[in-house]
């Protein structure tokens, strides 16, 4: 069984046509004065569904949150929520809690009254409160803080009560703005786990905003890629990684090497591409392309194999010049100049310790890779 | 190395030790001079004038310049000294307790000044609240517009109020003509003129540092609150009030220390018919020229506001040390 990237995925409800959506965003708008935060945005998400909403900073992402969690109305448009239109409700009244990027943790109440804090404004009775208060510090591993204050804690602590605090009420969607920005490198490595078991074992529907593509690779089912309040693409992690739409979404989403060109013969999917001063370029992945057409030659710098000769048997191969080399442990990335002035990496993944004939600054070198290992963007 | 190059640099790291030494000492100099002018300041300004007070609190009133025995001097060497000092007594202290009039004057402006620190404190919360969440551009010209009234001087601005309150006054005309009342309301030399008065002069002690704790608050947490399912005003019982205590406090103290023994709006507006300390001990002072019981009048004023402020900072400072 073949499958984009390298994980198989059981839950996939956004391939089944039957499948009821549970958050829909239905030609939203959002104007702040002249400024176009989110332009006539549609977007479907599931029940129990990992969604991230990635982009730049200023890119409308957290205006989508903050209009799913009732801090702003959109100025046209639906928001539906399991059915329901959510204009015109408070977000003291919506079924979704939201996790805030500076946490939000009111100061002047202990970690155990953070958490209680909207179980009884439900006005739950006092101990099932107190069971529930009890259940979250476990789940978050903050038993013995119960009687801190915010200020007494860590950042990571913070962060962990600031999640407690949101999901006490079992919300049914759970607003995630960028929750693990303010955590250094490692700990946020290790939360991002905990966060993808914590939705699982819940069976909550998080909706993540980030601009960390990193982030949302890891922890997401599904991607929304926004630029400018629109939708660039909505994919896996690997359908985005692999079959970007657009060249945004493409040179947004990791490395890529960019060849411009025109499809000179194509036909049942497979083409060759003239990028100009003699190079041309075989693909099985040039879609509906037609001949004639300005396209974009797509391939991520792991799929280029580099060597100091021409590989044998070759769809396409093209000499250069290395005139860069970064060494990152893991992998080697090599910067290679084409004999056209063009600049293309190819990164190695550094399986042994020791390289038989390695290659260095100023080498000759050719680039070569196979005919499905780029794709053709038309957008 | 050779061994003279070992002691050289040995001597040249000493000098550099001793060097050092020489400019940590200055340093330390520095740091408690700047803390020693503040005390001196209090020790020249508060506390000697304050003995010099207390003292004649102790003293008996007499015909004479200045207007008290005994004058302390060691005119008669140290046995005239000793003598003089015999006969400082508390009588001025008995005096004040067993007239009801004293007695009165203490309570009524402790009574005026908290009903006037609560009124201000009704009036100052919204404004201050406004200034906060007006947008950023706007907040300096609105805490300009706060601090303009101190351009003028204290004793017009309440002087003006006659000039609004008096039967015949603005005020009056204004309701009569919208025919909201038909006999001129009598403001003038009431308690109600008087709490008029503190509350618009000292409004911008209120509102300061109100305005301080709720700029700083982070507009999230009310975010947070109403996310977790608390409508609007009960977020602001809740979080906003909470959090903007430090605020609401140090507005208190600075509206209610100085109300207490306020002087000038209560001789204005308040007329003879209220009686407040600070008009009490002016009159001894100036009309019947009693230096000895109008310092007792002030010492016991002291005493009366120090005690329990000092009993709140001393709790505030638990509360604190507690959360670190």
């Amino acid at each position: 069984m073949k499958s984009l990237g390298s994980i198989r995925r059981d839950f996939a409800p956004w391939n089944d046509p039957n499948a009821k959506p549970y958050i829909q965003f239905d030609k939203a708008t959002k104007k702040f004065g002249d400024f176009t935060a989110v332009n006539n945005l549609s977007l479907t998400i599931f029940e129990r569904e990992f969604f991230a909403l990635l982009g730049a900073s200023g890119c409308g992402k957290s205006t989508l949150l903050r209009m799913l969690a009732g801090f702003e109305e959109p100025t046209a448009g639906r928001i539906l929520l399991d059915g329901q239109d959510l204009r015109g409700i408070p977000p003291y009244r919506r079924p979704v809690n939201m996790m805030f990027q500076s946490y939000a943790l009111f100061p002047h109440m202990t970690v155990e009254n953070n958490i209680a804090f909207g179980l009884k404004q439900d006005g739950m009775p006092k101990p099932e409160i107190a069971a529930r208060v009890g259940e979250m510090l476990k789940l978050v591993k903050l038993e013995q803080f119960a009687k801190r204050k915010p200020h007494q804690l860590s950042g990571g602590q913070r962060q962990r009560v600031a999640l407690a605090r949101s999901v006490a009420k079992r919300p049914k969607v759970l607003l995630l703005d960028e929750p693990l920005g303010a955590l250094d490198k490692k700990l946020r490595e290790e939360t991002q786990f905990e966060l993808m078991d914590l939705q699982q074992s819940l069976g909550l529907t998080f909706v993540v905003v980030t601009h960390d593509q990193e982030e949302a690779m890891t922890m997401a089912d599904r991607i929304a890629i926004i630029d400018k309040g629109e939708v660039m693409q909505v994919a896996t992690p690997a359908e985005v990684y692999e079959a970007p739409g657009s060249r945004f979404v493409a040179g947004f989403v990791g490395n890529v090497n960019m060849f411009e060109g025109k499809i000179a013969h194509g036909e049942a999917g497979a083409a060759s591409i003239d990028a100009g001063n003699g190079i041309t370029i075989r693909t099985e992945n040039a879609g509906d392309a037609a001949t004639g057409a300005t396209v974009a030659f797509a391939i991520r710098p792991e799929k280029i194999k580099i060597s100091s000769t021409r590989p044998a048997g070759a769809v396409n191969a093209i000499e250069g010049e290395v005139y860069d080399i970064a060494y990152l442990g893991d992998m080697t990335v090599y910067h290679v100049r084409l004999d056209d002035g063009h600049v293309v990496r190819a990164s190695t993944m550094n399986a042994a310790r020791i390289t038989e004939d390695p290659l260095s600054w100023n080498d000759r070198a050719w680039v070569s890779f196979r005919p499905d290992a780029g794709v053709v963007l038309t957008r | 190395m050779s061994n003279a190059a070992v002691t050289a640099a040995a001597s040249s790291r000493a000098a550099a030790a001793g060097k050092s030494a020489l400019a940590r000492l200055g340093e330390a100099f520095v740091g408690r001079l700047v803390i020693i002018i503040p005390y001196l300041w209090l020790v020249f300004f508060f506390l000697i004038p304050f003995v010099i007070v207390f003292k004649i609190s102790l003293s008996q009133t007499a015909i004479a310049i200045p207007p008290y025995t005994p004058v302390l001097g060691f005119g008669d060497g140290l046995s005239g000294f000793v003598a003089q000092l015999r006969q400082l007594s508390i009588d001025n202290y008995v005096w004040l307790t067993q007239d009801a009039l004293y007695v009165n004057a203490y309570v009524t402006s402790v009574i005026v000044a908290a009903i006037s620190t609560v009124l201000t404190l009704l009036v100052g919360y919204p404004i201050a609240y406004g200034m906060a969440r007006a947008p950023a551009m706007l907040r300096p010209t609105l805490l300009m517009l706060v601090i303009l009234p101190f351009w003028t001087s204290f004793l017009i601005r309440v002087y003006a109020w006659i000039g609004i309150l008096k039967p015949e006054g603005l005020l009056n005309q204004l309701l009569l003509a919208t025919g909201v009342i038909s006999q001129p309301l009598i403001i003038l030399n009431t308690y109600t003129a008087i709490f008029i008065g503190i509350v618009y002069s000292y409004l911008p002690f209120m509102v300061l540092p109100l305005y301080s704790s709720l700029e700083k608050m982070d507009y999230s947490l009310i975010e947070a609150a109403k996310d977790l399912g608390c409508p609007p005003t009960s977020a602001f019982w809740k979080i906003t009030f909470p959090l903007s205590l430090p605020g609401v406090i140090a507005g208190c103290l600075l509206v209610f220390i100085p109300a207490v023994g306020e002087f000038v709006i209560p001789d204005l507006l308040g007329g003879s018919q209220t009686l407040m300390i600070g008009k009490t001990l002016w009159n001894e002072f100036f009309a019947n020229r009693d230096w000895p019981v109008s310092s007792a009048v002030a010492v016991i004023l002291l005493l009366l506001l120090i005690v329990p402020i000092m009993l709140f900072q001393r709790a505030q400072a638990r509360a604190q040390e507690q959360d670190k």
